[in-house]
């Protein structure tokens, strides 16, 4: 998309950007009065809840909920049977969101929907459910990715797989991609050492604190509103209305304040079920999802396996790159497997590289998105391999990576060329850093590793209105899931020369703006701020409009500069600056409202690298790990609100820490998952840690006029690889399986001393 | 079943409900009384998004019954700022930026509360042991503990 104004990258002297303002939404969050999906009530409303497969892999014969119909208090009751009128018209991904917000022949995974009631209270629901008889015939199950992908394993869909798929594969193999350029073969044949390596890791959950949730309520007009937490209410509505047979405009979603989502919150759930409860029961219906159906039911991220093969000279230069990917992306064809083969190795400028990557079906829940979906997984496998690769030849690891580094004009693995990059930068910050030269004691080791995310634009539609006083309203459509209104507000107040807390932010619902993308890809600061300065841009060229007007003189003649309308120049006459108060207070007289807009598809999301160095201790006894230091450098592009990018930098790096040292689904012989609740599943907690350490790097991106990058998915891809590094180090045997529990660490340690 | 009959002191105020007997003080809190700033991120005692306080003492809401608040006092964000006047911590909770989604931050608000009334001057270890029950899935708690040390700091000097 061409920016109509171009990126000035002499504009230094921000005066707002870059400044560190309370946020809006700041009071309400810490005096509790912010709203979050449970929070909303409404008047006759009922309680929703959800019968779920207590098996891993089942026909479902039968559904009799004669006796929970029967049971005072409930009101309605739905199964799978009550989507069959709008099945046919969907398309696959549709259809099979459909089958996993409610199955339909078979029970997929343990927790799988089959049955919900809607119910006066939470105990006549909760009664209701034991009501319902359903009649299952248990089938044989798969849970493990490599096991899922045997010629003989249960299948769980006939014709899931695609062409990419060729014959002779398990049924759960659905589809195949491939990246690269050069020649492989040659590149290893010109290696001085070539190291190859297989690695596991394990199904995690985003963790986000607030269970789902959300309140539904639909007329016997049709017409339906929903409250809901979510990444994307706009893409809830549209699934929404796809599955339940509605036109989208009669449907309205307003999303509520949102708990943490990374990823998790970008499809449905409960909703479609609480739309089709609210249609049946002619009442308002709330459903809150309990922890275990979160862990059961939604979210994680794929489990995998991964080969990845090194060739590199004794000067440190990878001449060969290639990586095969296996990733299970739960009952559905979707895992983020494209993205780990795109992402794997587009850190590096690498001559000839190839990736395979596999999309494998398995009887856990359907994969969603976490935070740089994908990208995790491939970074840990191929920065270990590099680790090894610099330990063999006794090479500095950071100059290595430097050496290897992309840069601006590289041919990425996955085919695009970059822009101006800032992964040097962030490699040349780390060793600037004391953290990289300081001591160690024993049992301890560093880390470093690299990572990369894409970024995302994506579609977006941004009001913002210039009220009579002086003030301003912004309307965006990306819920805020970290400080984003702060932004908003910045980058407005920026652009029209007003104070901060003149403007403000607030995420509109469905009815009141157009279509925005759901918030993912990192794409809100990026994208969102784009269209907020081009709104504000609008609004400029308007309030010049309405000066001129005021000053009887041609609009070409009247500029704007630091939030006042002037003459241009002396031939345009000689009158006092307006500021944007001064036009809005006679705006009535002057043409009537005066408001910005943008509608836009951005693009030039502007690539993102980080730079991760972590010290841990490990107790050879034990095999626990003790993270010591850790520091985080990053490519902002250019920091809005510094807070909220270090805040994004230090979530991400204790997400990666959670995954690489605790946390993990864990099965039983049975299919059903053993540890659906924060006790067992252990997301780190503040006396697990140190403080995080961060430096902002900033290397403008040339795709937004202030320059920014997105910077919320990119701090969860080193940090697997970092922890695993320097835990490899401290344990002295390289650690091949996540997450690295103490009873793994122990197993290794005594493997590599038994040898 | 038969509802019980409950009076209690909430942050303050006198207060009466009815409820289940196996109704959850959490569950009083947010669905019949309408004060929604303790959340419920898991309801087995493993999160802390609904810490309040009972007679003084830090619990989780969603372990404590309903019935049990009987003459006892119980303590919520909604009662840590008082009026239109924030109380320190919340102020440098912001000041911080010591809350991303602000899910996690009625209970931090309220587990640090009552560490600051214990203990004036808690190093950074005792900190993170002491919030070690709340869990925050967004910030890496980094500024979560400054923000509470700095609390700590500037209660001191006040
Ligand atoms: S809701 Fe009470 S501890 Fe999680
Ligand atoms: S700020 Fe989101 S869980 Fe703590």
């Amino acid at each position: 998309m061409p920016l109509d104004h171009p990126q000035d990258l002499t504009i230094k002297d921000f005066k707002i950007v870059g400044q560190r303002p309370l946020r809006p939404d700041g009071i309400d969050k810490v005096t509790g009065r912010a709203r979050f999906g449970a929070d909303m009530n409404a008047p006759g409303m009922l309680v929703g809840r959800v019968l779920r497969s207590p098996h891993a892999h089942a026909r479902i014969k039968s559904i009799d909920s004669a006796k929970a119909e029967a049971l005072p208090g409930v009101k309605a009751v739905v199964t799978g049977a009550d989507f069959g009128a709008v099945k046919d018209g969907l398309d696959d991904g549709m259809l099979d969101v459909l089958v996993n917000c409610m199955a339909q022949d078979k029970a997929l995974y343990d927790g799988h929907a089959v049955a919900a009631v809607a119910a006066i209270s939470q105990t006549v629901a909760r009664q209701a459910l034991k009501l319902i008889e359903v009649d299952y015939e248990v089938l044989p199950h798969v849970l493990d990715v490599d096991a899922a992908m045997q010629p003989d394993a249960p299948v769980l869909h006939e014709e899931a797989a695609d062409e990419s798929v060729p014959a002779g594969f398990s049924k759960n193999v659905v589809r195949r991609y491939e990246f690269g350029h050069g020649d492989v073969a040659k590149g290893f044949a010109e290696a001085d050492r070539i190291v190859e390596r297989r690695f596991k890791t394990e199904a995690a959950h985003q963790g986000y604190i607030e269970p789902h949730a959300c309140l539904a309520a639909m007329g016997p007009d049709g017409q339906a509103e929903l409250w809901v937490c979510t990444q994307g209410h706009y893409m809830v509505r549209n699934t929404c209305a796809a599955l339940l047979g509605m036109d989208a405009s009669q449907l309205r979603v307003t999303a509520s304040e949102i708990g943490g989502g990374f990823g998790g919150k970008t499809t449905v759930f409960i909703e479609p079920l609480a739309l089709a409860l609210s249609r049946k029961a002619g009442r308002p219906v709330k459903m809150t999802m309990s922890r275990e159906e979160v862990f059961r039911a939604t979210g994680p991220t794929s489990s995998s396996s991964i080969d990845v093969k090194i060739g590199m000279t004794r000067e440190g230069r990878i001449t060969a790159a290639s990586g095969e990917l296996r990733y299970q992306g739960g009952a559905f064809p979707g895992s983020p497997v494209e993205f780990g083969a795109m992402s794997a190795f587009a850190a590096y400028d690498v001559e000839n590289v190839k990736t395979v990557g596999w999309d494998v079906v398995a009887n856990r829940p359907k994969q969603a998105a976490y935070r740089a979906p994908g990208a995790p997984m491939a970074a840990y496998a191929v920065e270990s391999v590099i680790d090894e690769l610099c330990k063999q030849f006794d090479l500095d690891p950071l100059s290595v990576r430097l050496k290897n580094a992309a840069v601006e004009g590289t041919t990425s693995s996955f085919g695009v060329t970059y822009g101006k990059i800032g992964l040097s930068a962030t490699l040349e910050a780390a060793r600037a850093h004391p953290h990289y030269s300081a001591a160690l004691g024993p049992n301890q080791g560093r880390g470093l590793a690299c990572g990369f995310w894409f970024n995302f634009g994506g579609e977006t539609c941004v009001s913002l209105n210039v009220n009579a006083d002086g003030t301003v309203g912004l309307s965006v459509g990306t819920p805020d899931i970290g400080g984003s209104r702060a932004s908003m507000c910045q980058m407005a107040a920026e652009e029209l020369g007003i104070a901060y807390d003149k403007v403000r932010t607030v995420v509109a619902d469905t009815a009141s703006l157009g279509y925005n993308d759901v918030t993912d890809g990192s794409r809100v600061t990026f994208a969102s701020g784009l269209a907020t300065i081009q709104a504000a841009r609008d609004a400029i060229r308007k309030l010049c409009g309405r000066a001129a007007r005021m000053w009887g003189i041609d609009e070409d003649a009247v500029i704007w500069e630091e939030g006042y309308a002037k003459p241009a120049g002396g031939n345009a006459g000689s009158f006092e600056p307006l500021s944007l108060a001064e036009i809005a207070a006679v705006s009535a007289r002057t043409g009537g409202p005066i408001a910005g807009h943008t509608e836009v598809n951005a693009d030039g999301a502007g690539q993102s690298f980080a730079t991760h160095l972590v010290d841990s201790e490990v107790d050879p006894e034990t095999g626990k790990v003790k993270i010591l230091r850790y520091t985080v450098f990053q490519d902002a592009g250019k920091a809005i609100h510094p807070s909220y990018v270090e805040g994004q930098f230090q979530g991400g790096a204790v997400q990666g820490i959670g995954w690489a040292l605790n946390e993990e689904y864990i099965y039983g012989e049975d299919g059903r998952l053993q540890n659906p609740g924060f006790l067992d599943y252990r997301v780190p907690v503040a006396s697990d840690l140190p403080m995080i350490d961060t430096v902002i790097v900033e290397v403008p991106n040339p795709g937004h006029p202030y320059g920014v990058r997105g910077v919320g998915e990119t701090s969860i891809v080193p940090p697997l690889a970092a922890i695993a590094n320097s835990v490899s180090a401290a344990a002295a045997v390289r650690m091949t399986h996540l997450p690295m529990s103490p009873p793994r660490i122990r197993k290794a340690i005594e493997e590599a001393a038994g040898r | 079943m038969s509802q019980i009959h409950v009076s209690t002191k909430i942050n303050g105020d006198a207060t009466e409900y009815l409820c289940e007997p196996e109704e959850t003080l959490l569950d009083v809190l947010r669905d019949r009384l309408g004060m929604t700033g303790s959340k419920e991120g898991c309801g087995t005692g493993d999160c802390g998004a609904c810490s309040v306080t009972l007679d003084g003492r830090l619990v989780c809401a969603c372990l404590v019954l309903g019935a049990e608040a009987q003459d006892r006092e119980v303590g919520t964000v909604e009662g840590i700022a008082e009026g239109d006047s924030l109380h320190p911590l919340q102020k440098k909770f912001l000041e911080h930026a010591a809350l991303q989604c602000g899910v996690c931050t009625p209970g931090f608000l309220v587990a640090a509360k009552s560490l600051l009334e214990r203990n004036s001057d808690p190093s950074e270890e005792e900190v993170r042991y002491w919030l070690a029950g709340n869990l925050c899935r967004c910030t890496g708690y980094d500024k979560i503990v400054r923000a509470v040390l700095d609390t700590a700091k500037e209660m001191r000097s006040a």
